[in-house]
């Protein structure tokens, strides 16, 4: 009579657990060098003994091999996703440089998001907290990782009901909270990052389409790109008006009026952010209005919520 | 009428994948189109353009929503923020049932944003098919699951890939969107025969196919969907046609996408398949 097999040991509900823990944290872990899976798990064991311990082999491929794919899918993903997302901040940095940061920013911050569109949530304070990843081009990168971000936020963030102007002269100034609209992202700037984008992007245009010369030497036009990137001082809002993302440049006391609406201000309250420079000019109240005016007509305020 | 239980749709005939590049030319030229599947999560978003071209599509055509990120199968509870903004895009589309796929892709609230495989156990089964009923009581509308493509497989497995799906399905009551390409190239990459898969699955539950092309490597076969269909995926698709009746079909076609027209036409083939089975019905 043949000998009773065991039946195999059912995984129980932590096991499953346990094996999804495992995976994904060899699927997130960063490529080797040679863009691998790495060699040696976390604590210093063979990879290979470790992805044969829960993946099985076939006749073509071994369990690390198996592993690797999606090791190296993972990967590829999200990386092409910041490349996207984040050409102005690559363009500072080169694409080597991109790219290890790109893989320390993931690493240490890997997305909480069912949604990709939310990869890069962390990265300005990642930035600003690890400046080795973007030295000596910190505060450029800083800035134009700030001015990206608000275009993500600008494309597909939320548009309550604007206020009109006619709306804006019947409501009680002392009273009455304003709020941005939540797609409105100000920046201040010590960098024209704006203008160095649009730059950016023409050139990567341009590259795409045809110059050859341009795609054998892409480090020769960063670097004769970053040679015309002076430091100055900008205020800058990010929107968007009929489902386009646009950026407008603000007057210093502009931005500080619509600053304070950031905090669910009144209006009286808002202008009395304005400095003697704004406000104690002849014209000041012509001024205000105008401003006033121009957001009105790109629907930025809206009537702030109960709690405001 | 229906073909089975879990599709009421049998006419909704032959939709695409709405995509980016596509976007003018629907808007512009409104082709004629039995229906969009749209990735859900595509447009879980606030405002913007995303919601307005949506909005624009469902004046002119039905819409049905497949996902990319439930992750039923991950061992940790759904998400309820990405719950809620289904349910509000679900809402806003009526799509008549909604598809995501039976793997998982997340653990300890972290995201893969890959679509990886299930370890065919019981303990797995139940869970997945736990958090299926709780989403369906939740959105309110019917689901059905989809087979991934794989290639790995775990040395915990107790049962096949289509055993699982089945229970899976079962326990949740719930309908399979059953994706004739995924089963074929999981079937090269782990070495089975399609046909058992598409024979032994409840086949009163498919509410749905995808088709679509992938590329091949020396070693094994990735799920690209960026190339035509190919003519063993087409047979596969008539064999379990013939076991499901005229059911609701999908091309998808992800990267390196072509002109609508061509995406289009690659779709329609499925008609002549459709067709035969419903003469023969």
């Amino acid at each position: 009579m043949p000998e009773a097999v065991p039946a195999p040991k059912r995984q129980s509900r932590r096991e499953y657990l346990q094996l999804q823990r495992l995976m994904a944290g060899a699927v997130m872990r960063p490529l080797s060098p040679r863009g691998r899976l790495q060699g040696h798990w976390l604590d210093g064991q063979p990879m290979r003994k470790v992805a044969a311990g829960f993946i099985k082999p076939n006749d073509r491929l071994t369990s690390f091999e198996r592993l690797e794919i999606y090791n190296r899918q993972y990967w590829f993903r999200l990386l092409d996703c910041f490349y996207d997302d984040y050409p102005g901040v690559r363009a500072v940095l080169g694409d080597r440089r991109f790219a290890r940061l790109t893989e320390a920013y993931l690493t240490q911050h890997p997305s909480v998001s069912f949604s990709l569109r939310n990869l890069g949530r962390g990265l300005l304070e990642f930035l600003a907290a690890q400046p080795q990843w973007t030295a000596p081009h910190g505060a450029l990168a800083l800035d134009m990782a700030r001015l990206e971000w608000a275009q993500i936020e600008a494309f597909d963030n939320a548009a309550k009901p604007p206020l009109t102007m006619d709306a804006l002269l019947e409501i009680d100034p002392a009273r009455t909270r304003l709020q941005l609209q939540p797609h409105v992202t100000l920046l201040e700037l010590a960098y024209p990052v704006d203008e160095f984008l649009i730059q950016i992007k023409r050139t990567e245009r341009l590259r795409d389409e045809a110059s050859n010369a341009m795609e054998a030497h892409p480090s020769r036009w960063r670097r004769r790109l970053q040679r015309r990137w002076k430091p100055a001082e900008v205020f800058l809002a990010v929107h968007r008006h009929n489902d386009t993302v646009f950026y407008k440049r603000l007057e210093p006391g502009a931005f500080r009026v619509l600053s304070a609406f950031r905090t669910k201000a009144s209006i009286a309250d808002a202008c009395q952010q304005l400095g003697a420079e704004d406000g104690g000019a002849p014209d000041a109240g012509g001024k205000v209005k105008s401003w006033f005016e121009s957001w009105a007509s790109l629907g930025w305020l809206c009537r702030s919520g109960r709690r405001g | 009428m229906p073909a089975n239980a879990f599709n009421g749709f049998t006419d909704y005939g032959i939709g695409i994948g709405l995509r980016v590049p596509h976007y003018n030319h629907i808007l512009s030229e409104k082709p004629t189109v039995d229906w969009f599947e749209i990735i859900s999560e595509n447009f879980m978003c606030d405002g913007g353009r995303p919601l307005k071209i949506l909005d624009q599509i469902l004046e002119q055509y039905r819409v049905v929503q497949h996902g990319v990120s439930a992750y039923f199968g991950s061992a940790e509870t759904l998400n309820r923020e990405h719950l809620k903004r289904l349910k509000r895009l679900v809402q806003r589309t009526r799509t008549p049932w909604l598809s995501d796929h039976l793997c998982w892709g997340s653990v300890d609230g972290r995201y893969t944003h890959d679509l990886l495989p299930m370890p065919y156990t019981m303990a797995a089964a139940k869970v997945t098919a736990g958090k299926i009923r709780q989403a369906r009581d939740f959105l309110e509308v019917p689901i059905a699951v989809e087979n991934v493509s794989s290639y790995a497989e775990f040395h915990v497995s107790e049962m096949t890939e289509w055993e699982f799906l089945s229970e899976v399905v079962e326990r949740a009551d719930c309908g399979i969107l059953l994706d004739v390409n995924n089963i074929y190239v999981s079937s090269r990459n782990h070495g089975f025969n399609p046909l058992d898969y598409i024979d032994q699955i409840p086949a009163g539950r498919v509410a749905q196919f995808h088709i679509a092309g992938h590329s091949r490597y020396r070693k094994y076969i990735l799920d690209t969907h960026d190339h035509p269909v190919i003519d063993p995926v087409w047979r596969l698709y008539e064999h379990a046609l013939r076991r499901t009746g005229p059911t609701a079909t999908l091309l998808e076609w992800d990267a390196h996408i072509p002109s609508f027209q061509e995406v289009h036409r690659e779709a329609l083939k499925a008609r002549r398949f459709m067709g035969e089975v419903a003469a023969h019905a």
